[in-house]
C-alpha cells in the first residue's frame, strides 16, 4: 500500500483540477482572471490539465490597469496565442474615462482599488458567475480565512464573518441570481509550492522574474521600476539596479528585489531563505494593518 | 533550529514531500495560537515583515512579549476581540513535510468551525491547560475529532511552565483523558507535555522536563505514518465532469472526469456505472501529461471506458464485486452549521459526492449532549453547533458508504432552499 502516496505538490494539483472541474459543471458562466502573473500562469496550466484533450471551457479575462509591465503584457498575448484560449480584456482607463472611476493623487498612485471597479462592469456585461482568482491563503492574513468558493452578494462584496463552511469535497455554489463567486483554486499553495511547480512543469514565464537591469527609484525602502506613471519628489532620482520581481502587479506598487537569480533553480533558493513576504513588496499592502481585508470587502481579489 | 532550511534547499527533497493536514482545538487561553505562532517561527514560515507587524502591534497594545497569537488572528475584528472567530488555514514546510493547518476557535458556539476544520484533517491537535486539565470543552473537542474519523490525536498539554514542569500533572491529565477517550474511536492518542510561549517540546526537546522520553510535537508530526488512512480497497470514481472535445482529432473522444474517492482503478478494469447499471471496461486513464496505469485516491483523472454508455456528473464508477449502498433513505449524524435550525420535515438540497438532489427530513432520532457524549431524546431541536442524528429520504438514490468507511463517499451538506447557505454537514452511519 505503501506506494500508494501522491507528493504534497501532486495533491495541490489534484486539489485545484477537482475546484476547476466543479465550477466548469456548477456554474454556467465562468471566467478565468489572468495577468500574466505567475499565478495565474499556473491557473491556466492547470485548467489545460483539468479539460484535457478539450480545450479550456472557458475565457481568460484580464483587467488591464494602464500601469503593466509591458514584458507581462507581451507574455500574456504570446500564451494566448499558443494555447488557443480566448481573452477578453477590459481597461480601467475605459472606467475613468467613463467618470466610474477616479485615479488618485499622490507620487505614485495607485489602480489597485479602481480595478475592483473594472472587474464588477465587466462580470457584470459578460455575465460572469464565477471568476477564478490566483489568491493563495499564505499571502495575507485576510486570505487565510477565505474560501475556495467565495460567494459575493449582488455588489460583489465578501462578508468575511458570514461565509459558507466548506466541508470534504463538498463545494456549494449555489447562489440567487446577479450574485457570482470567487474561486480560488490556489488556496492550500504557497509561493514555495508555485515555484516548485512552475520548475517542475518547466513552465515559461515573463522574463521580469528573472534578473535584469533596471532604472529604478528607492522609495520607502521600496525599489519602483521607472515609468511614467511615478513622479519623481525631492532629491529622488533613478538608479540602475540588478534587479527582478517577486510578483507582477502594477508598476506603481510593485517594488523590485535586488537578485542576480537567472533560473528557476536560483528563485527557488532566494524564496526558500527570504525574509519577507512576497507582498511585502507591495506598497497597496502596507498601507493598513487591514487594508486586504478591506479591499476584499469592496469586491477586490 | 531548521539549519537545513538555511541551508541549500533540495528541490529534490521538495519535490518529494507528501502533506499533513491539521486542525488544532482548545478552549479559549488553552494556548491555540501561540502554539501555532510558534510552529510557524520555528519552521521560519514566519517572515520579516509579519513579524515586524506583530511586533509593532505587540508594542502599541502594551504586551511585554511578542504576541505570537496575532499572526493567527486575522481578521480585524478578530484582532481588535482578540479572539479566533473563523477556520484559519496556516501553512508550513520542514524538509520532510508540507503540512496545512486549520486554526479553528474553542468555543462551543463554533463547533461548525471545528467540524469543517476536522473534515479535511488527517490528525488534531488537542491542547489542555496544565492547570486546568481535562475539562468539558476537551471532551467535546475529542468527540468531534472522533465523530470526523481523525485517526490520529496529539494531546498538547501545554503551560507546563505554569506547573513546574512537573510529571505528576502530566501523567494526571494523560490518565484522565485515556479513561474518558476510552469511549471514543481514535485509533492513535498521543501524548506532548509542551509550553507553546517557551518553545518546550514545540520544535525543540525541553531542558526542563528531561522525565519526558517521547517525541516533540514537531518531530511526530514529520514522522505520522498517514498513508494508510486512506480507502484504498473500495474503488469508487464519482463522476464529475464530462469532457468531449468535439474537435476533428479527438472526434469521439469521450472521457469521465473526476477525482478517485477510494480505491484503484487500471486501464482493463471491468466497472459498472451506477446508476444505470451499465458494464464496461476503463480503456486509459487520462491525464495532460499521458495515460497512467492506475489511479488512486486523491488524484484527479479522466477516464475514458471501451464502450459507448450513457454517464453524466453524479454517475459514479465502481467495480461489479464491490459496490457502495444504493437507498433514497439514509441515516446521518447531522452538525447543524446555521442559526436557522433544523425544520423537522423540512426539505433540503443535498449534495453528496458530485451527485445534487433534494431531501426532507424524516425524523431527528436524537441530539448529542456533545460534552456528556450522552443521547437526548427529549429535546430534538437541532440548532447552530448541534450535534445529532437524523434520518432522510432523497429524492434521487444515493450511491454511498459509510462515513468510517470512506470519508468521502460517506459525506453530506445540506443546503437552505432559499438562501442557498450551506445549513448542515452529515457524516453518513
Ligand atoms: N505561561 C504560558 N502562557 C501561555 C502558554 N501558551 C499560551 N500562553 C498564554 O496564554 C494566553 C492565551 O494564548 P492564545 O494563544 O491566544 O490562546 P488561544 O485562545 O487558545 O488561541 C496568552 O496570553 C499566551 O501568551 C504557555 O505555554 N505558557
Ligand atoms: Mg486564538
Amino acid at each position: 500500500m505503501a506506494s500508494y502516496n501522491l507528493t504534497h505538490l501532486k495533491q495541490l494539483e489534484a486539489e485545484a483540477i477537482f475546484i476547476m472541474r466543479e465550477v466548469a459543471a456548477q456554474f454556467e458562466k465562468p471566467v478565468l482572471l489572468f495577468s500574466g502573473g505567475k499565478d495565474s500562469i499556473v491557473m491556466v496550466r492547470l485548467a489545460q490539465k483539468a479539460f484535457a484533450p478539450a480545450k479550456i471551457p472557458f475565457p481568460l479575462m484580464h483587467i488591464d490597469t494602464g500601469h503593466n509591465f509591458v514584458e507581462a503584457l507581451e507574455f500574456r498575448d504570446d500564451m494566448v496565442k499558443k494555447i488557443g484560449a480566448n481573452l477578453i480584456v477590459r481597461y480601467v482607463q475605459d472606467s475613468i474615462d467613463q467618470g466610474r472611476a477616479q485615479d488618485e493623487k499622490g507620487p505614485n498612485p495607485s489602480r489597485n482599488g479602481l480595478q475592483t471597479i473594472t472587474l464588477l462592469d465587466a462580470l457584470e456585461e459578460f455575465k460572469f458567475d464565477a471568476a477564478f482568482g490566483g489568491g493563495r491563503r499564505d499571502e495575507e492574513k485576510a486570505r487565510a480565512k477565505e474560501r475556495f468558493f467565495s460567494h459575493r452578494d449582488e455588489f460583489g462584496q465578501w462578508d468575511p464573518k458570514n461565509q459558507r463552511p466548506e466541508l470534504w469535497n463538498l463545494f456549494n455554489g449555489r447562489k440567487n441570481p446577479g450574485e457570482h463567486f470567487r474561486v480560488f483554486p490556489l488556496s492550500n499553495w504557497t509561493e514555495m509550492d508555485v515555484w516548485q511547480y512552475i520548475a517542475s512543469e518547466k513552465m515559461e514565464i515573463p522574463n521580469l522574474y528573472f534578473t535584469h537591469k533596471r532604472e529604478v527609484v528607492v522609495r520607502d525602502g521600496a525599489l519602483l521600476a521607472k515609468s511614467d506613471f511615478i513622479t519623481l519628489l525631492n532629491g529622488e532620482k533613478y538608479e540602475e539596479r540588478i534587479v527582478r520581481f517577486r510578483t507582477v502587479g502594477d508598476m506603481t506598487c510593485t517594488g523590485a528585489v535586488e537578485s542576480t537569480a537567472d533560473n528557476l533553480d536560483d528563485i527557488i533558493q532566494e524564496v526558500a531563505s527570504a525574509r519577507q513576504t512576497e507582498r511585502g513588496t507591495r506598497a497597496d499592502d502596507k498601507r493598513s494593518e487591514a487594508a486586504m481585508e478591506d479591499r476584499k470587502k469592496q469586491g477586490y481579489f | 533550529m531548521n539549519t537545513e532550511i538555511e541551508e541549500k534547499l533540495d528541490s529534490q527533497k521538495y519535490l518529494e514531500m507528501d502533506l499533513l493536514r491539521f486542525t488544532t482545538a482548545g478552549s479559549v487561553d488553552d494556548g491555540k495560537s501561540t502554539l501555532i505562532g510558534r510552529l510557524l517561527y520555528d519552521s521560519k514560515a514566519i517572515f520579516e515583515d509579519q513579524m515586524d507587524a506583530i511586533e509593532e502591534v505587540s508594542n502599541r497594545k502594551g504586551k511585554g512579549y511578542v504576541d505570537l497569537s496575532l499572526l493567527t488572528d486575522g481578521l480585524r475584528a478578530e484582532r481588535e476581540q482578540g479572539i479566533t472567530i473563523d477556520v484559519a488555514y496556516r501553512y508550513f514546510a520542514t524538509p520532510k513535510r508540507k503540512f496545512i493547518i486549520s486554526d479553528t476557535p474553542g468555543h462551543i458556539q463554533y463547533t461548525r468551525n471545528m467540524v469543517t476544520g476536522a473534515s479535511t484533517a488527517n490528525l488534531a491537535i488537542i491542547l489542555v491547560d496544565a492547570r486546568k486539565g481535562v475539562i468539558e470543552q476537551t471532551c467535546r473537542h475529542s468527540f468531534i475529532a472522533s465523530l470526523l474519523q481523525i485517526k490520529h490525536v496529539v494531546v498538547c498539554i501545554n503551560k507546563m511552565d505554569l506547573v513546574d514542569f512537573k510529571q505528576e500533572v502530566f501523567d494526571k491529565i494523560q490518565q484522565d483523558y485515556k479513561d474518558f477517550a476510552s469511549k471514543l474511536s481514535i485509533p492513535d492518542i498521543r501524548f506532548i507535555p509542551i509550553s507553546a510561549l517557551l518553545g518546550d517540546n514545540v520544535v525543540d526537546r525541553s531542558e526542563n522536563m528531561s522525565w519526558y522520553e517521547g517525541s516533540t510535537l514537531l518531530h511526530t508530526l514529520e514522522n505520522v505514518n498517514i498513508s494508510s488512512d486512506q480507502n484504498f480497497v473500495d474503488a469508487r470514481f464519482p463522476v464529475q465532469y464530462v469532457i468531449r472535445p468535439q474537435s476533428d482529432e479527438f472526434h469521439d473522444f469521450r472521457g469521465y472526469a473526476g477525482r478517485v474517492e477510494g480505491g484503484v482503478f487500471k486501464p482493463g478494469d471491468e466497472v459498472i456505472a451506477l446508476p444505470s447499471g451499465f458494464n464496461a471496461k476503463i480503456k486509459t486513464i487520462e491525464t495532460i501529461d499521458g495515460q497512467l496505469d492506475e489511479a488512486f485516491p486523491p488524484m484527479s483523472v479522466t477516464i475514458t471506458l471501451d464502450r459507448e454508455i450513457d454517464i453524466s456528473r453524479g454517475d459514479m464508477l465502481v467495480k461489479p464485486n464491490n459496490q457502495p449502498q444504493n437507498s433514497q433513505d439514509v441515516e446521518l449524524m447531522i452538525c447543524w452549521l446555521n442559526e436557522k435550525k433544523l425544520v423537522p420535515n423540512g426539505k433540503y438540497v443535498i449534495r453528496h459526492t458530485t451527485k445534487e438532489a433534494r431531501c426532507i427530513v424524516k425524523e431527528v432520532r436524537y441530539k448529542m449532549n456533545i460534552n456528556t457524549l450522552h443521547r437526548v431524546e427529549d429535546d430534538t431541536t437541532i440548532g447552530l453547533n448541534d450535534i445529532g442524528r437524523i434520518l432522510i429520504r432523497t429524492t434521487a438514490p444515493l450511491f454511498y458508504d459509510s462515513y468510517t468507511k470512506n470519508r468521502f463517499t460517506g459525506s453530506v451538506i445540506l443546503i437552505d432552499e432559499f438562501t442557498n447557505e450551506t445549513v448542515g454537514a452529515g457524516m453518513i452511519i
